[in-house]
Formats: C-alpha cells, sequence, structure tokens
C-alpha cells in the first residue's frame, strides 16, 4: 500500500477516501508544500514546483487557492468545500477535537494568491485537463497546450502519452509534443518534429513552422521546414477541393430535394403553387411535432423520432396537398395565374396559422445519429445530416422515377398530363389523378421540409426562403423533366458552391449565389425551355 | 388642381389649417387633460421574421404596465397601451410610428428591434416631437433628442467582450473573424471593433476577417469552412452578431464541421435566452454571449422579476419552456418604470418635461443599480459574458466591477466626441480646442 | 370586360372626372376643413402612388397577358432616384453632420460615389426615375420578346432578375443603403418634409398624376394598340400568322408598364419616408399582381379599387387584428378568387346584373364574370 501511494499519485484519492490510511511520504510532501503554499514568500517557489505535476491532489489544491478555498486552520492548511464542510490536502475530511466536522471560524481569511501568480496557477491548472475522463476534452487540452508554447508542458504531455489508449488523443498529444519540440534547443529534436508535422499535414502548426523558420539557423531543419510548410499547403488545397465538391454536391441535393415536389405539381401539372413552401414548412412542423411527442411519452426513443417523423410528414404534406386541390385547385385548373393568387392567400393562411399555433420558437433537434461528421481526411469533416440528405434525395428521386416511368399509376399520370382529353377518352380518372398527383407533389414537400429541418430552422417563414430556388431549378430544368431538374439542382448546387470560395471578400455567398442567377437568366436566353426541353407543343404553350 | 401654384397652395392651407387649430382642435385638447387615460404606443413586431424576438418584448411592456396600473397608474390616471404590429417590414414600421404620433396621440413608444426599424422610425418621431423607448443594444453613432436608448452601447457590450477574449482566461485569443447579418448594427459594430482591434490591441489587419451575410441565410457550410481554416491554429474566436433565425444553420453547421468552443469560441452579441430557446442548444453549449443581464442573475430583484413573469406566462397562455427573460426584456421592462417614474417626477405627460425628469434618474432594477445618464439619453448598467449551458441559460464567467457609463460615440472613432441634450445641450458635439462644436451647427 | 373602343366621347370618363374630383380636391379640401386626419391623408397618398403601380401592372398582365413579376424593381428604381435626391438635398443634416449621407459614413465610404454625383439635379433624378425603368424594360423586352421567351418562363426570369437585383440591393457594398434604403429625408424640391403643407401638396400632385396615368392607360387600352395587346392576350400565335410583330407591341406596353411603376416609386419615397430593398424584390412584385386580381384584372378601374382596398384592409388589419391579419387577408384572397373569379369589379359587375334582372324581371342564367375564364394567361 505504501509503495502503491508513492508511485501512483492518482491512487491518493481512493486511500485518502479509505479512511485513516497512513499518510505516505507524498502526502507529507505535499502537506509541507500547501504550508508553503500559504506563505507568500515561498508561493512562488512551490507554484514552480508544482508546475509540472500530474497529482490530482495538486490539481485540488491550486484550485482551491485560485477560488479562494484554502484556508489556514490551526496549523494545517485545509480546504473549503462546496458543502462548508473543510478536507486536508488529500481529500480527507477534518476532524475536530470532538471528532465531529470542523467548521471555520467565522472571519477566517483565505489564503490569497498573488495576482502576479495567478497566470501561472491557471496554466498548471490547464495541464491536468490532458489527464481528464472526457476523451474529447483530453483532446482539445493536449491542443491548447501545444499552441501555449510553454516548454514546461513537454513533461506533462509525455506523461500523458504513455498513459493514453485512446487513439484520437494519442494523435493530439503527438503533436502538441511536436509543436512544442519545434523550440527546443536540440537541432535533432527540431528536425524531428518539423517532420512529423510535416507527414501529419497538420494546418494547426503553420503559425509555428512559419515561426520557427524565421528565427531557424540550421540548414537542415530550416529546409525540413520549408518542405513541411509546402506539404501543408497542398494538402490544404487539395482538401478544399474535395470539401468545396461536396458542398456543391450537398446544395444540389437540398435543392433537388425542395423541387422534386415543385417539378410534379408545376413541372408535370403546370400548377403555380405558391403555397409549396407552406407545404415544405408542414413537414418542418410534422418533425417537430414528433420530436415533442417523443420527448414527452417515450423519453427513451426520442433518437429514432425521425425514422417516424419521415414518412409522417410525407403523409401530412400529402393530405393537406389533397384538401387543398380538391377544396380549390380544382375549380381554377387551366387558369395558372388565378392558381397563383389563391395559393398565395393559403400560403399566407397556413403561415400565420402556424405562427398562432406552435409560436415563432420551435426547434428540432437532430438525433444523435446524424450529428457530427465523419472525418474524411484531417480537418475535412462531412456531416452526418449532409450526408443523408444527399442519400434522402437520391432515394425520393428514385422512388418518383419508379412511380411515373415503371408504374401503371404513372402511366396514368404522364396520359393525363400529355393529353387530358385522349386520356379521359380512354377511361382514365383525369379528376382522381390530378388529385393524387398534386398530393404527391406536396407529400414531397413535406418530405424535403422534414429532412431540411435537420440543417435549418422550423420557423413560420421557412417556406419563402426557399420557394425562389426551387422555381428556378424546375425552371432551368426544363418543365415536365425529372432528368432536367435533377441536372439543374447538381448544376446549380456545385457551381454556387465553388463559386463562392473563388470570389472571396465580405459577401461571397451573395455574389455567388447572384452570379449563379445571372448565369440561369442568360441561359435561359439562350435555351428558353431550359436544359430538357419537352418537344412537341406542349412546351411552347405551358403558361 | 394643376392651376394652382404647389406654393400658393401651401399657404393657403397653411393659414386655413391654424385656423382650424385654433377652431376645432382646442376643445378636444381640453377634453382630454380629465381622468382619461395616458395612451402609451407598443411597436414590436408581432408576426414576420423579427416576431420570435420582439412578441416577447410586448409581453413584458403590457407586464410593466399592468403593474403600474395596479399601483394606481400615473398621475392618477390609467396607462392605456396601443399595440401595432409593424410585421417586420421596415417600412410599416414608419407608417406605423406616424399613426401612434399624429392618430393615436401617445405620450411615449415603447418600440423597435433592429437598427433598421430604429432608423426608419427616427425621422417620424424627430419631426413630431414624440418620445421613443429602445430597448434593444445597438451600434451607437446616433443620440437623438427624442430617443431613450437602454440599450447596451458598443463599450457597454463588444468592447468589454473582446478584452474578455484577449485576456488569459477568455483564451487568449488573437485573431476575429467578424461574421454578421448585412445591415446596420453589425457593420458599425464591426467597424468600431476593427479599429478596436488594430489601434488599441495592436491586432494586425491579418488577423481580422469580416463577412455578412442577408438576412434568413440559410447556408453556412463554405463560411463554417472558411472559419475551420482561419483558426486551425487554434487561436482564433468568432465574433457573431448575425441576427434571428440564420443563428441556427450557422451554429448547425459549426457543431457538424467540428468546431468546437473550447478551441474556436463564438462570442454573441445579437442572441440571448429567448433566441436560444428556439435552437437546438447541443451545438452551442461552451459558446458565449455579452449582455448586460442574464436570466440566471441571482440579484434578489431578478429573481422576483422572473418569478413574476412566470406567473404573467401561465395568466397569458404562454408554454413554461418559452417562458424565459433575456438582456432586452429587462430593459423594456425597465423602461417602462423609468418613464412611469419620469411622469410622476414630471408631473406632465410633456415630452420635454419628462426628457428633463429622465436625466440621472435612478432606479432598482433585476441587475442591481441602473441610471439614465445625465446627459446623452443613454442608460448605465454592468457589462456580463456567459457561457451557454445544457439547459438554454447561461453561466456568467466574467463581469465589470461596477455599472458602465455609456458611450454613444466610440472613443475609438470618435476620440473626443459626445452627446449633451440637459439644459443648453444640442446633441452631438465635437471638442474641438476645449470648446464644443454642435454636430447640428456644421451644417 | 372594358367597353367596345369608341373615339367618342363616353361615360367611362365622367367616373375619371368623379373620381379625380373626390381624391383630388375633395380628399385635400376636407383635410384642410380637419375632417380628414393628417395621418390619413398621407396614408391615401401612399395608396394613390401605389395604384399608379397597379395600373402600370394591369396593363401589362390584364390587357397582355404577361406577367411581369419585375414590376417592383421599376418601382425601386422609381423610389431610390427620388430618394437619392433627397439624400443629397438634406446632407450635412444628418446624424454624423457630414456632406454624405448617413449610411456612408458607416459603411466607411467618406466622398460621394460618382454614380451618385447626377443625382443632385432634381430634374435628373426624376428622369431617371422616369426613364430608366422604360430603359430597363425594353432591354428586358427585347432580349426576351425577340427570344419568343414567353408565358411562364417570363414569368420566373423576371422573377429571377428580381431576386437577384433584391440580393445585390441588399448589400451595403452597393452605397445605397443596404437593409436599410434610404430614409431620413429632410426636403423635397425645397419644401420641407416635416411641414404638412409639403405632404398635403405632395397628396395632391399623386392623386392628379394618378388621374393623368389613368387617361393614359385608358388612352392605350382604347387605342388600336389596345386591341391587339388584347389579342396577344387571347391569342398570340394567331396574331403573329395574320403579320402583327407582337415583340413590338410587347417591348412597348412592358416599357410603359416600368415607367408607371417608377413613376409610382417616385411619388411614393417622399410620403413614405424611406425606401428599402423589401419594396424591391419578389414578393412586393407578387403583391402587386394580388392587386390587381383583387380589384379586377383587365379592368384599370380594378386595378385601382385593388391597390387601393388592399393596401387601406392591410392598414386596419394590422391594427385592429394584429395576430389575426393575414389570416384574414388571406382568405379574402382565397374567397373573392374562388368566388368572383374577376375581383371586386367582377363582384361588382354582378350585383349590378341581379339588380337589374330584378327590375326587369328577366330570368337568366347568370354568368360569372364573363371573359375571365376563357382565357389563360
Amino acid at each position: 500500500m505504501h509503495t502503491l501511494v508513492a508511485v501512483l499519485a492518482a491512487a491518493w484519492v481512493l486511500t485518502g477516501l479509505g479512511g485513516r490510511a497512513a499518510a505516505g511520504p507524498g502526502a507529507f510532501d505535499l502537506e509541507a508544500a500547501a504550508s508553503r503554499l500559504a506563505a507568500p514568500a515561498t508561493q512562488k517557489d512551490v507554484l514552480g514546483e508544482l508546475a509540472g505535476s500530474s497529482d490530482p491532489a495538486v490539481e485540488r489544491l491550486l484550485r482551491a487557492l485560485k477560488d479562494g478555498a484554502l484556508y489556514a486552520w490551526k496549523g494545517r492548511t485545509v480546504l473549503l468545500g462546496d458543502d462548508g464542510g473543510l478536507t486536508d490536502v488529500a481529500g480527507r475530511p477534518v476532524l475536530d477535537s470532538q471528532g465531529q466536522p470542523a467548521q471555520l471560524e467565522s472571519g477566517a481569511e483565505a489564503v490569497a494568491l498573488d495576482e502576479a501568480h495567478f497566470g501561472l496557477v491557471r496554466r498548471t491548472l490547464e495541464r491536468f485537463e490532458v489527464f481528464g475522463r472526457d476523451p474529447l476534452k483530453r483532446q482539445s487540452a493536449a491542443f491548447r497546450l501545444g499552441t501555449s508554447g510553454d516548454p514546461a508542458a513537454i513533461p506533462v504531455l509525455a506523461r500523458a502519452l504513455e498513459g493514453e489508449t485512446n487513439g484520437d488523443v494519442r494523435v493530439a498529444l503527438e503533436d502538441a509534443l511536436a509543436k512544442l519540440r519545434l523550440r527546443s534547443s536540440d537541432a535533432a529534436d527540431r528536425l524531428g518534429a518539423v517532420k512529423r508535422l510535416g507527414w501529419r499535414a497538420s494546418e494547426a502548426a503553420v503559425p509555428q513552422l512559419q515561426a520557427l523558420l524565421a528565427g531557424e539557423t540550421d540548414p537542415a531543419v530550416r529546409a525540413a521546414a520549408r518542405t513541411a510548410l509546402q506539404d501543408i499547403d497542398r494538402f490544404v488545397v487539395q482538401r478544399n477541393a474535395i470539401g468545396y465538391l461536396f458542398n456543391g454536391v450537398s446544395l444540389g441535393a437540398v435543392l433537388l430535394l425542395m423541387s422534386l415536389g415543385l417539378a410534379v405539381t408545376f413541372g408535370l401539372m403546370g400548377i403555380i403553387n405558391m403555397a409549396h413552401g407552406e407545404m415544405l414548412m408542414l413537414g418542418s412542423y410534422t418533425a417537430y411535432v414528433v420530436q415533442e411527442i417523443f420527448a414527452a411519452w417515450f423519453p427513451g426513443y426520442v433518437d429514432s423520432y425521425f425514422v417516424v417523423a419521415l414518412p409522417l410528414a410525407f403523409l401530412v404534406a400529402g393530405v393537406v396537398g389533397l384538401a387543398l386541390e380538391w377544396g380549390v385547385i380544382r375549380f381554377l385548373y387551366g387558369r395558372p395565374l388565378e392558381t397563383l393568387i389563391v395559393t398565395w392567400g393559403v400560403g399566407m393562411i397556413l403561415q400565420q396559422g402556424a405562427r398562432l399555433y406552435f409560436g415563432d420558437q420551435t426547434s428540432v433537434n437532430s438525433p444523435t445519429w446524424l450529428r457530427g461528421g465523419a472525418e474524411v481526411l484531417t480537418g475535412l469533416i462531412f456531416p452526418w445530416s449532409r450526408i443523408f440528405i444527399v442519400v434522402l434525395a437520391l432515394a425520393a428521386l428514385g422512388a418518383l422515377w419508379l412511380l411515373l416511368y415503371r408504374s401503371y399509376a404513372g402511366l396514368n399520370v404522364r396520359a393525363v398530363m400529355q393529353n387530358r382529353a385522349m386520356a379521359a377518352c380512354l377511361g382514365v380518372s383525369t379528376r382522381r389523378v390530378d388529385a393524387v398527383t398534386f398530393s404527391l407533389g406536396t407529400a414531397l414537400a413535406g418530405v424535403a421540409g422534414c429532412a431540411l429541418a435537420l440543417i435549418g430552422t422550423v420557423d413560420p417563414e421557412v417556406g419563402k426562403t426557399y420557394i425562389v430556388d426551387s422555381f428556378m431549378v424546375v425552371v432551368l430544368g426544363g418543365v415536365g423533366k425529372l432528368v432536367g431538374t435533377v441536372v439543374a439542382a447538381v448544376c446549380i448546387g456545385v457551381s454556387n458552391k465553388l463559386i463562392e470560395p473563388a470570389i472571396g471578400g465580405t459577401a461571397a455567398a451573395v455574389y455567388a449565389k447572384v452570379a449563379v442567377l445571372v448565369i440561369v437568366i442568360w441561359f435561359l436566353q439562350w435555351r428558353p425551355t431550359g436544359l430538357f426541353a419537352q418537344r412537341g407543343r406542349a412546351a411552347t404553350e405551358t403558361a | 388642381m394643376s392651376a394652382w401654384s404647389r406654393r400658393e397652395f401651401l399657404k393657403g392651407s397653411l393659414v386655413a389649417g391654424s385656423g382650424l387649430a385654433a377652431g376645432i382642435g382646442f376643445p378636444r385638447i381640453l377634453t382630454a387633460q380629465g381622468k382619461e387615460p395616458i395612451r402609451v404606443g407598443i411597436l414590436h413586431s408581432l408576426s414576420g421574421t423579427m416576431a420570435i424576438s420582439e412578441a416577447p418584448i410586448k409581453e413584458v411592456v403590457l407586464m410593466a404596465i399592468g403593474e403600474i396600473n395596479k399601483a394606481g397608474g400615473v398621475l392618477g390616471r390609467k396607462v392605456a397601451p396601443v399595440i401595432e404590429d409593424p410585421a417586420s417590414n421596415w417600412d410599416l414600421f414608419a407608417e406605423k410610428s406616424k399613426k401612434l404620433l399624429l392618430q393615436d396621440k401617445v405620450a411615449a413608444v415603447f418600440g423597435c428591434w433592429t437598427s433598421v426599424s430604429r432608423k426608419s422610425v427616427l425621422p417620424v418621431f424627430e419631426k413630431n416631437n414624440g418620445l421613443l423607448f429602445y430597448p434593444v443594444q445597438y451600434e451607437g453613432e446616433e443620440c437623438s433628442k427624442n430617443v431613450i436608448y437602454t440599450g447596451a452601447t458598443i463599450n457597454q457590450q463588444a468592447t468589454p467582450a473582446i478584452d474578455y477574449l484577449m485576456s488569459p482566461e477568455g483564451g487568449g485569443k488573437q485573431k476575429f473573424y467578424l461574421l454578421g447579418s448585412d445591415y446596420v448594427y453589425p457593420r458599425t459594430t464591426n467597424k468600431i471593433l476593427r479599429l478596436y482591434l488594430t489601434k488599441v490591441k495592436k491586432v494586425p489587419e491579418s488577423a481580422i476577417a469580416e463577412e455578412y451575410t442577408p438576412f434568413h441565410h440559410q447556408d453556412y457550410q463554405t463560411i463554417v469552412g472558411k472559419i475551420k481554416s482561419f483558426s486551425a491554429a487554434g487561436d482564433a474566436a468568432v465574433i457573431n452578431t448575425i441576427n434571428g433565425d440564420s443563428n441556427v444553420p450557422f451554429f448547425k453547421e459549426l457543431a457538424n464541421q467540428g468546431v468546437t468552443a473550447d478551441k474556436t469560441p463564438t462570442m454573441s452579441f445579437s442572441f440571448a435566452e429567448v433566441e436560444l430557446q428556439t435552437l437546438d442548444v447541443k451545438p452551442l453549449v461552451g459558446h458565449l454571449a455579452s449582455w448586460n443581464y442574464f436570466m440566471s442573475l441571482k440579484t434578489p430583484e431578478n429573481l422576483k422579476w422572473v418569478k413574476a413573469y412566470k406567473e404573467w406566462c401561465k395568466g397569458h397562455g404562454i408554454p413554461d419552456k418559452q417562458c424565459v427573460t433575456d438582456d432586452p426584456m429587462m430593459h423594456a421592462y425597465i423602461h417602462v418604470h423609468l418613464w412611469a417614474k419620469a411622469v410622476q417626477k414630471a408631473e406632465s405627460t410633456d415630452v420635454e418635461k419628462v426628457l428633463r425628469a429622465l436625466e440621472g434618474l435612478e432606479i432598482p432594477s433585476p441587475v442591481g443599480k441602473y441610471k439614465v445618464d445625465e446627459k446623452n439619453h443613454h442608460t448605465w448598467k454592468p457589462v456580463y459574458i456567459g457561457k451557454i449551458r445544457e439547459d438554454g441559460q447561461f453561466d456568467v464567467v466574467w463581469k465589470t466591477k461596477s455599472w458602465v457609463r455609456p458611450a454613444p460615440w466610440s472613443e475609438v472613432t470618435y476620440p473626443g466626441r459626445d452627446c449633451d441634450w440637459s439644459n443648453s445641450g444640442k446633441g452631438s458635439f465635437d471638442v474641438v480646442g476645449g470648446k464644443r462644436m454642435w454636430l447640428s451647427d456644421k451644417s | 370586360m372594358t367597353s367596345a373602343p369608341g373615339r367618342s366621347w363616353d361615360r367611362g370618363l365622367v367616373w375619371v372626372g368623379i373620381f379625380g374630383a373626390v381624391f383630388a380636391v375633395g380628399l385635400p379640401l376636407a383635410n384642410v376643413l380637419g375632417y380628414v386626419s393628417d395621418y390619413y391623408l398621407n396614408l391615401f397618398g401612399k395608396y394613390l402612388a401605389l395604384a399608379i403601380l397597379a395600373l402600370g401592372m394591369d396593363l401589362i398582365w390584364g390587357y397582355t397577358g404577361i406577367l411581369s413579376l419585375g414590376q417592383a424593381i421599376f418601382f425601386g428604381i422609381g423610389a431610390y432616384s427620388i430618394g437619392m435626391h433627397m439624400m443629397l438635398e438634406s446632407s450635412g443634416k444628418g446624424v454624423y453632420g457630414e456632406p454624405v449621407p448617413d449610411f456612408m459614413i458607416w459603411n466607411q465610404v467618406y466622398a460621394l460615389p460618382l454614380f451618385w454625383k447626377p443625382y443632385t439635379s432634381a430634374v435628373f433624378a426624376i428622369g431617371s426615375s422616369l426613364l430608366l425603368p422604360a430603359l430597363l424594360a425594353t432591354v428586358i423586352g427585347v432580349l426576351t420578346f425577340r427570344r419568343r421567351l414567353r408565358g411562364t418562363y417570363f414569368a420566373i426570369l423576371t422573377q429571377a432578375i428580381a431576386f437577384a437585383v433584391w440580393l445585390m440591393l441588399n448589400r451595403n457594398e452597393m452605397k445605397l443603403g443596404g437593409t436599410n434604403g434610404l430614409t431620413d429625408f429632410k426636403s423635397v424640391l425645397g419644401f420641407s418634409l416635416s411641414s404638412q403643407g409639403t405632404l398635403r401638396a405632395l397628396y395632391v400632385v399623386t392623386a392628379a398624376v394618378l388621374v393623368g396615368s389613368l387617361l393614359l392607360a385608358r388612352a392605350i387600352v382604347r387605342s388600336k394598340t389596345g386591341l391587339v395587346l388584347e389579342a396577344i392576350r387571347d391569342n398570340e400565335r394567331r396574331l403573329e400568322f395574320l403579320g402583327y410583330d407582337t415583340a413590338g407591341f410587347k417591348i412597348f406596353v412592358f416599357a410603359v408598364s416600368a415607367a408607371l411603376a417608377g413613376l409610382s416609386g417616385l411619388l411614393y419615397a417622399p410620403q413614405v419616408g424611406i425606401i428599402t430593398p423589401s419594396q424591391v424584390g419578389v414578393l412586393p412584385s407578387l403583391e402587386i399582381v394580388i392587386w390587381v386580381a383583387f380589384g379586377g384584372r383587365g379592368t384599370l378601374w380594378g386595378a385601382l379599387l385593388g391597390a387601393i382596398s388592399v393596401n387601406w384592409l392591410r392598414s386596419v388589419l394590422t391594427a385592429t387584428y394584429p395576430r389575426l391579419w393575414p389570416i384574414i387577408l388571406g382568405g379574402l384572397f382565397v374567397a373573392v378568387i374562388l368566388l368572383f373569379p374577376a375581383g371586386l369589379i367582377g363582384l361588382a359587375a354582378r350585383c349590378k346584373k341581379l339588380l337589374a334582372r330584378r327590375r326587369h324581371g328577366v330570368v337568366a342564367a347568370a354568368v360569372v364574370a364573363p371573359g375571365v375564364n376563357h382565357h389563360t394567361a
């Protein structure tokens, strides 16, 4: 037991909690250190001695000193706990002569921490975090120590590395060590550190490497540093290119998802549904409501709420679409502009209805399995939610394609849209086909709304932000052509995301969007019916 | 009509108008002196995008009016609120403020949130000598005779936040990414912060990035990517002045792309507890905000106020989850009481007299001592910096020792410029050779 | 919908006279006498200015069947032109006391940008507010109509342009005030905007200009050109086969409607005292369509009625039902279009018919809004 206490500092807590274990030599040292800490003359020296420690008891002691919870009590140094009880430096409760928990007499003054040593205490305390429980915290603590430029942290990091089992944290620790060793007086040490950082293509080390290069005299290290910087630079450029492309594809998927429904209602049926955005909103609110229901009644399964919300959003928006078609739109076929106004009015009603019912304050929490992302390359993360949207867009597209082009129902739909009179003559119930097709379009908007809630806002105005973009995609693609919608969405998405970083400045996002709009306008000049024009009379007479 | 020259028409109508005012107008005014209630206007968006932030303000203003009426009203008269909805539409703000002043003849207006809306009603208030109480932190560089600004000025929110971030406790940040919505408040704030960083804090220009997105911007992929590169070395912080709903996609993107608060903290000036309730809080935990008030403050006045507001929510069908208080709500609540106190002191609702009474007026508040400046129509209050907790509240990590003097004109951009409306004051002035040069005399 | 074209003096002109007398003379007189408050007069000035905008929209959409979703851009050009002039007129009187408009200071622009300079001249500003929209419309028209871009594609294209313009206008780098737009005007053409006399005069001018625009629009729709325009709406293809250069007519009417929109903006800005990008974009463009449809598309009175009534309703409802007004207004749109496809004017026509039927005892099948449901736009 004695040797254990002496060797393994961490076990102190256990022995302390174990009651009246004999004080080991380490504990004795600490007690002495604590009393010296309380004396202003020796405070600085003790702090210097403790600076490289990884002992949790030291952490406790310093934290108490910083928070003003360290007291001199009857010739001993004691710590005041949150509950008002006193403990000694090893964490054992302090008892008075009657064997009862001791109390501080009123008016007792805490050990003062000299203002000048405050930073030293803070830095020392920070080092303890690399021994913490949470691997993420250990990782960021290692990063912070690496950038601190404080050579005193090297032994601490080295010790942490010995005991570390988590791979990510080990890498972070090694990076941090390398960064600190850049300042080593030994050229070989510096060279090793530079090589490691270059090999790791560590973007975070660029300022340190540049600083090194500015003052380095050793030619070998200089050359290595230069190569390392070049390597990092090349890596960053390549990585960013991949990142931009992914951004473009994911924006394309978002655009596709929200335009698919419109491709049906506007593209196929020629209905200008200004309430399309509100159908999207309904999908978002469905996600919200389902989440709330799960949180209230099935808190254990709250993570799977989204699985339920997605089909439900399809249903809700579909049913509302059906009602809209039945109640309003069927009276207005062939009069797209009246439809525009009526659906605008319906949109206003739905919007304010949502505001009155839900208020302006709602939020959808991503389920944990859609949080964070996959680190594809160092520093490049593809968020799960974005990947999910890409997959969902593809799935929705596939389903729609199968339905329209590979099913009997789809045949009916296409027949009615191409030649209503003839289809009716052949016994197709055009009324029913109209209703179902319109409802399918709105249902798809519902799905889009549900998915977009993962990355965006849920509020009554959410539809308005998407509607213009959606129309643009459908028109650019060519009205009535599914493949056109897909190509247009991806083209707009990717070109937007490639232009954005190219422009730079304080307003890249806007200028990229305007640039894409200009391209689209110019393109429509050149090819008024979009990328994939419908052949025949229908093309020119869609109005 | 074209036969008349405009000037003649003007003259004619002016003469006729003044004659009528004498004949018809006065009796109406006289009857209003009785025990009729004092009308005050509430001009906050209850629909549209700003409703999320502004609707709760309407609630606390009504609550304060209720308290005043319960205590017997002001000057023995009840206070009657006139509520208008400018629907987050800046043009409608101008129209509605005209209605309140000209049609309803209100004694004071409590209203506006965005600087845009304030700027659009400002001419109306100055033209018609109205009185506006404005509860939101703003960019300064303004000092109207007809406005009492209770929200924070730059030196009561933004510059202390920078000081904190650069201090060892704040992580000793050396690089700053200034990201905001594209309108007056972020633009002006960042203009001042840039000067503050480069001149006072000696931060090189290359360590500052600046970017603006439109209102309701939803796509922060590229920007977060840039922030990530910018902060790769771990010595950067984001100064966030994004307004409203765009914060949701921004913070979601930050979290998803692995930008963490302990490495790259985001310091926000434009969202508080109310907006926080609308967000998925998990990605935000650990990020920072700078305000004059947090709901989590443990002052006795605040505990009392929060409790009273919870009661109010119950009585008005506001779900408990949405029933939170925040900085602009606190200012809005306090400035209604300030107004009432001033009217009582002035024994009149006359704008000039109320403004006189407001000079140096002190009032107890949830943040402790709170007062209107003797001269510049702004208020004194402390500054807090808070860290976002899991429950959507803030942990105070830093605060000023005492209340902070409001400086509508920042020391950095306009050294020596200040504002004085007391007695002989004529608003903003520069000190040139020890003498005051009024800005209004310049033109 | 419109009475048969005739060169002779007709009853419609009497209505124009009555309208002019009520709005241009009656209302300001009532204001002078104290029966109508300054606030309401100013408010009506705003409505009448917007009615001019609706007239233009009716010409291009109601009569010619071209849905332009860019009308708000033209309106914006008009309003911004005069706004810039007014900003310069009041420069130096702002918060900062600098010789450039206030918003430039917080954008760190200390010298007047070049494109602002000509706007010191009132003549240039007024000219630009009328001619610039017409010019822009001509350019867009040449590019699109000559390319046979029509129907929905034209609507979506103008929508895209409006969206792009709106995005750019919101940027402070454009040096046009960004989201805030232009505000804090002190005077117009030397007259202080804080005096009620100026506002009254502005109201009278607006009403007079509206009457003038109404007469101009009447002249157009009752001329041979007007017939061609309606023919374009009803069957453009046939008209082309008959050898008409439809593109030319379309460009003409687009330019006229744009100039009317600019005129509307010119009168709007000084009366309302602010112009922001929120008035220049897709949504406000759509709102104009709503006004016209609500009032009665394809009739000039319908456009006037729609613009004034919808805006008035909005003012009233936002004050009386701050929480419910979007639902009421939205419901009204749905109801009017479903029940009276020809808008308020159609409703009036139907009432008249019912009355006539009762009077003459004729049992005839009521035809709902003849002429409107037969064509697709």
